[in-house]
């Protein structure tokens, strides 16, 4: 408790296990979601939109558009599930009070939290692959590749949105990092076209943030391609998950241990 | 590690400062094994705040705090695993059932899957909740969940279970059984600390306590002690049109101390035969005669009810 830096082990998992006990109970909705807007996404940008623009960075725009919603459904997996429902765990439920009185710190709720985010945006990456396989844009078996990557993506804006939650006063409060953070990110990021269409400076800002590194990395696995300079997009990654992470842990305990 | 001296709890100078307030100000704890220790007070008192600092969830202000031996907060995580917590408010969870919520619970002692289906069985017998076993959550009433929570306390096999306010807000069918309950792990050998601001509560189950005010331990010792030390042993409680006229005269004189609490009278005496007397003369008055009680030792310590904080 007294470390500044959150204590690293694997009495996460149980956290971990817990969430995903939840979610199992609760799973054929929460599946019908991670398939089903994909598909229609897909089917009404790709197709419809996709017979407009035709091909995009060299690709047809379905396959374009199914690589970035990937990430962004990553992103706003792990995203929503650290604001509302860790909020609820929080809070209302008091589930991380329960688990407070037991041998589990907050180091270890914080980083159950966020695998468990991260696996969301796992299962909801899988999802997206599954369909895109069945439209027959996914090349070649190395997009498998993208999975774990989904897990990082997942696992690094969980992080960031823990930050969020653990100063938060009310559900409210989460609008402002949807509007001002995450949604920006998937209009600027290069969900739904290359970042080379925008003005320089907006370039420029979109190269800091993590939602863009996602996508360099992610959009070539699923293509049949190698990802360029892959170390230097996973390290953008780790490092605002690890930075978040210590934060989230910080304010947190601030929160909860005062 | 075993408890050095004996103590389960010993806490000496006990501080904890919010915003510059003590809401917990220098007091000594000595907690002893096989005990049931109350600490009674109003809302406000700091009874919560002692509590989250023996578990250590949050960190005293000042003063020296060991449980079970282990200095805390520093070795709080490691001493968690031998102890059981009760909170004040209800944080079952609602996704679960109620046997889910016990291996659950018990995951996060790491407990193994099997060990803890082993318990489960016997843990739903002790709450009288066997045929809940696979209920959902919001099925169960204020007193089945609270006997669940008291249940899943015991999921580690505690030597200590620490209880915020275990029967508030219940009926009281509910609060009797939680009690019985409560008795029956005094009879295993285990160590119960426990807040509350029912008097009676403390009386029944204590063997010792501290009645708190404001941070402050005002008095301690056992709930007969306590009153024998502070009160006298009679109590009339008189109210009704005219008892400020009749505590001027007679009634003062008849008795060897007064309280005033809102509209009722409290004399206390070791002789209440003339109070009784003089009563019977004064049927406008209603009165109940009563032995001394611990609220009768908390309101001469503070001049207030503790019932309504």
């Amino acid at each position: 408790m007294s470390s500044p830096l959150p204590s690293l082990s694997l009495r996460w998992i149980p956290v971990w296990q817990r969430h995903a006990l939840v979610w199992r109970k609760l799973s054929v909705p929460s599946l019908v979601g991670n398939f089903g807007d994909p598909l229609l996404y897909l089917l009404a940008l790709g197709y419809g939109l996709g017979r407009f623009v035709g091909s995009m960075d060299g690709m047809p725009y379905i396959t374009f558009l199914a690589s970035g919603i990937v990430c962004s459904s990553a992103m706003n997996t792990a995203t929503f599930e650290s604001l509302y429902s860790a909020f609820t765990r929080m809070t209302t439920q008091q589930t991380w009070a329960g688990m407070l009185a037991t041998p589990l710190d907050v180091d270890d709720i914080v980083m159950g939290e966020m695998v468990w985010a991260g696996s969301k945006s796992l299962i909801s990456a899988g999802a997206i692959l599954v369909v895109a396989a069945a439209l027959g844009i996914v090349h070649g078996a190395r997009a498998v590749l993208v999975l774990p990557v989904a897990l990082l993506v997942g696992t690094c804006f969980a992080a960031m949105a823990l930050v969020v939650t653990a100063i938060s006063k009310s559900y409210e409060f989460f609008l402002y990092y949807m509007t001002l953070v995450v949604t920006p990110m998937m209009l600027f990021c290069g969900v739904f076209f290359p970042l080379q269409g925008l003005p320089m400076p907006l370039q420029w800002v979109a190269a800091f943030l993590p939602l863009t590194h996602a996508v360099e990395i992610i959009r070539p696995l699923m293509t049949g391609a190698w990802p360029a300079r892959a170390p230097l997009h996973l390290s953008v990654m780790l490092a605002y998950g690890a930075v978040s992470y210590w934060l989230a842990t910080a304010l947190v305990r601030r929160r909860l241990l005062a | 590690m075993s408890e050095r001296n004996g103590g389960v709890v010993q806490a000496s100078g006990l501080t904890k400062i919010y915003d510059g307030r003590p809401v917990v100000d220098a007091i000594d704890l000595q907690v002893e094994r096989g005990e049931c220790f109350g600490i009674l007070g109003p809302n406000g008192a700091g009874k919560t705040t002692i509590l989250r600092m023996l578990i250590g969830t949050t960190p005293p202000s000042g003063g020296r705090l060991e449980v079970l031996g282990f200095p805390i907060p520093d070795h709080a995580r490691v001493m968690r695993r031998r102890i059981g917590v009760v909170p004040q408010g209800d944080n079952l969870d609602p996704d679960f059932t109620v046997t889910e919520n016990l291996a659950v619970y018990g995951s996060y002692f790491d407990i193994p899957r099997k060990t803890a289906a082993e318990r489960i069985p016997g843990l739903l017998a002790f709450a009288a909740l066997e045929s809940k076993a696979v209920a959902a959550i919001h099925t169960l009433s204020g007193g089945m969940r609270r006997r669940l929570i008291l249940a899943r306390a015991l999921i580690n096999q505690p030597d200590l279970l620490v209880l915020d306010e275990p029967t508030t807000g219940l009926d009281p069918q509910a609060r009797q059984l939680i009690w019985q309950r409560l008795r029956s792990l005094l009879g295993q050998g285990k160590t119960l600390i426990l807040t509350t601001h029912y008097m009676e509560e403390a009386e029944r189950l204590c063997d010792r306590l501290v009645i708190m005010d404001h941070g402050k331990i005002l008095a301690s010792g056992s709930p007969q002690a306590l009153i024998e030390d502070h009160v006298e042993p009679q109590v009339l409680e008189v109210y009704g049109p005219g008892v400020e006229r009749w505590l001027g005269a007679p009634g003062r004189s008849l008795c060897e101390r007064t309280e005033q609490v809102g509209e009722t009278v409290f004399c206390y005496a070791h002789d209440e035969g003339p109070l009784l007397d003089d009563l019977r003369g004064h049927p406008e008055l209603r009165f109940l005669h009563r032995p001394a009680n611990l609220e009768d030792v908390f309101v001469k310590l503070t001049g207030r009810e503790l019932r309504d904080g």
